[in-house]
């Protein structure tokens, strides 16, 4: 196979990867940008919708594609419920003191995988993919003085990873139209500005946060969901998806949803990219290392503001 | 009225409010002064909820406001132009509005309303409240307040700043609302502003409310205004 449909090919799996992290490093940018907190257990969450896809799908039995479609709507409303639940119990009556939040998430991490490991065991398991169907990719090349379209052997996709692509792409879309459109958005972002200002205007401002908590988590659950297909359900998941998703958050500007997917798809793709033409381990390394020159020259990210 | 008794209230484990008590009554313009630090502020943030009593009572029209969660406070009908403005900075000047609209779901007249009283915003709709001149902005401050429907507003030294047209286009609407009946608690450090608009003043030091005079009085005698400031 040539270079140009070998990169299209590393694309493809670079654009899957950060269809995924971009939608878990908005929810945990979302929940960063409205309450300041900063959700260690937000990689919990990511597995969770991973596990709980594998719970119902097997439950769903014979039916596929019912199992993936119910795993889609309920995962995230479960995780999300959860997550509001951990936020009315715990960080609301630590009045979400920025460090006290960090242990609390980390008590949080350990609970809800040491609970997985428990209940669902330490085996990676499967969820079949509600469809599959491989697509081959035309390539085009010159012969003859005119160009030629063919299909390199090798070079395909298939429907699920394009509808994963899609669904990130939609899902997306619907929470920019929510936070920019909506009440519910108005709310939030009134609550983000200045808080005791949107006390002294009815917000009640605690709803909010659990509200933005929740669906903060549910978006790491359909991230979860999504990919089990790809890449199964294992209790440990978390913690890689996690990291990834700080590094996406920290280059794209904390708190800046623009931003979180503008990086998620620098980081997604050229992670796809390098590892298949390299090693993964080198597109880690490259990932941190961008991090860090972030960190260095411009600390509030791509997109983040400067602190006021 | 609003009624304020005994208060004790601070930040933390820092009391600043001891013993604060004062009426604002309906119709009428309560003035509240003292030097920078005295607790002006903090006794208007006590009142809005967001800082825990540790003693007294706060009502309004005998409904008692400190067992309320914040967020219920301004629904009863207190409208607050916080010290600094404090607007909703990324949102624009119609979506600031939409907030106070719906704090008490007011009909969409108290809106027309309000833009009668300040023109200029009508004209800035869309603009990014951070973008206004701090002009503007104090208008939208105010707007935003009276967007409730308040029974009470709260003024926490809202011409700050403010060049004198400015100063008399604030001053016109808070006589309006005190026409109409509300209860207005203004924080005001201008002794010329005082003298010619309250109908009662409040003097702070230390957290503590030290005196109190009618306008009437303080117009014969401006001694207290001159001796509590220290000008
Ligand atoms: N968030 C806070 N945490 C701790 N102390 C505070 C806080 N805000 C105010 N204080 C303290 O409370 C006291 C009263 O402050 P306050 O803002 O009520 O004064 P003020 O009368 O409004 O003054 P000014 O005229 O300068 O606005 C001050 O000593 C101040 O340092
Ligand atoms: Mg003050």
């Amino acid at each position: 196979m040539d270079f140009g449909p070998y990169l299209l090919l590393a694309s493809l799996e670079g654009a899957v990867l950060a269809s995924v992290l971009a939608l878990m490093a908005s929810g945990l940018s979302l929940v960063f940008g409205v309450m300041r907190v900063v959700n260690v257990a937000h990689g919990e969450f990511y597995m969770l919708g991973a596990v709980l896809a594998w719970w119902v799908a097997s439950l769903a039995g014979g039916s596929v594609v019912l199992g993936f479609v119910l795993a889609l709507v309920l995962a995230p409303l479960i995780v999300g419920a959860i997550a509001a639940t951990a936020d009315i119990v715990v960080l609301r009556r630590l009045s979400y003191d920025p460090e006290r939040t960090i242990v609390a998430t980390i008590g949080l991490l350990y609970i809800i995988q040491q609970l997985t490991l428990m209940s669902y065991g330490p085996e990676a398991r499967p969820v079949v993919a509600p469809f599959n169907t491989r697509l081959a990719i035309p390539w085009f090349e010159f012969a003859d003085g005119g160009l030629r379209m063919y299909w390199p052997w090798g070079l395909s996709t298939t429907s699920y990873k394009l509808f994963v692509i899609f669904a990130a792409v939609a899902v997306l879309l619907g929470i920019r139209v929510m936070m920019t459109r909506s009440r519910a958005g108005l709310l939030m972002r009134a609550t983000q500005q200045d808080r005791e200002i949107a006390q002294a205007f009815g917000i009640p401002v605690e709803r909010v946060y659990a509200v933005v908590f929740g669906i903060g988590a549910g978006l790491a659950a359909l991230a979860g969901v999504l990919i089990v297909p790809i890449q199964q359900a294992h209790y440990l998941m978390g913690l890689d998806a996690l990291l990834l998703s700080f590094i996406v958050v920290i280059i794209g500007g904390l708190g800046s949803l623009a931003g979180t997917v503008i990086a998620a798809v620098l980081i997604g793709m050229s992670e796809g990219i390098i590892s298949v033409f390299f090693s993964p381990t080198l597109a880690k390394i490259i990932a941190t290392l961008l991090v860090a020159f972030v960190l260095v020259f411009r600390p509030q990210g791509l997109m983040g503001k400067r602190v006021r | 009225m609003l009624r304020v008794e005994g208060i004790d209230a601070g930040y933390g484990r820092a009391q600043i409010l001891r013993g604060v008590s004062l009426e604002a009554p309906a119709g009428r313009i309560t003035c509240l002064m003292g030097r920078n630090g005295a607790g002006k502020t903090t006794t208007m943030k006590a009142i809005m909820g967001f800082l825990p009593l540790r003693a007294g009572r706060i009502t309004l029209d005998g409904e008692d406001l400190g067992h309320l969660p914040p967020h219920e406070v301004p629904r009863r009908g207190i409208g607050y132009v916080p010290q600094g403005r404090r607007l909703f900075a990324e949102l624009t000047v119609a979506q600031n509005l939409e907030i106070g609209m719906m704090t008490r779901r007011s009909p969409p007249e108290v809106l027309e309303r309000v833009l009668s009283l300040f023109p200029r915003l009508r004209e800035r709709m869309d603009q990014r409240a951070e973008t206004l001149s701090g002009g503007e902005q104090q208008m939208l401050a105010m707007a935003r307040a009276l967007c409730l429907r308040p029974r009470l507003l709260l003024l926490d030294e809202p011409t700050e700043g403010l060049q004198p047209s400015m100063i008399a286009l604030i001053r016109q609407v808070v006589e309006r609302m005190r026409d109409e009946g509300v209860a207005i608690l203004l924080v005001e450090q201008r002794i010329d502003a005082v003298l010619s608009i309250a109908d009662q003043v409040v003097f702070m030091e230390n957290g503590r409310v030290v005196d109190g005079a009618a306008g009437e009085a303080l117009r014969a005698d401006p001694g207290p205004l001159h001796r509590y400031l220290g000008v």
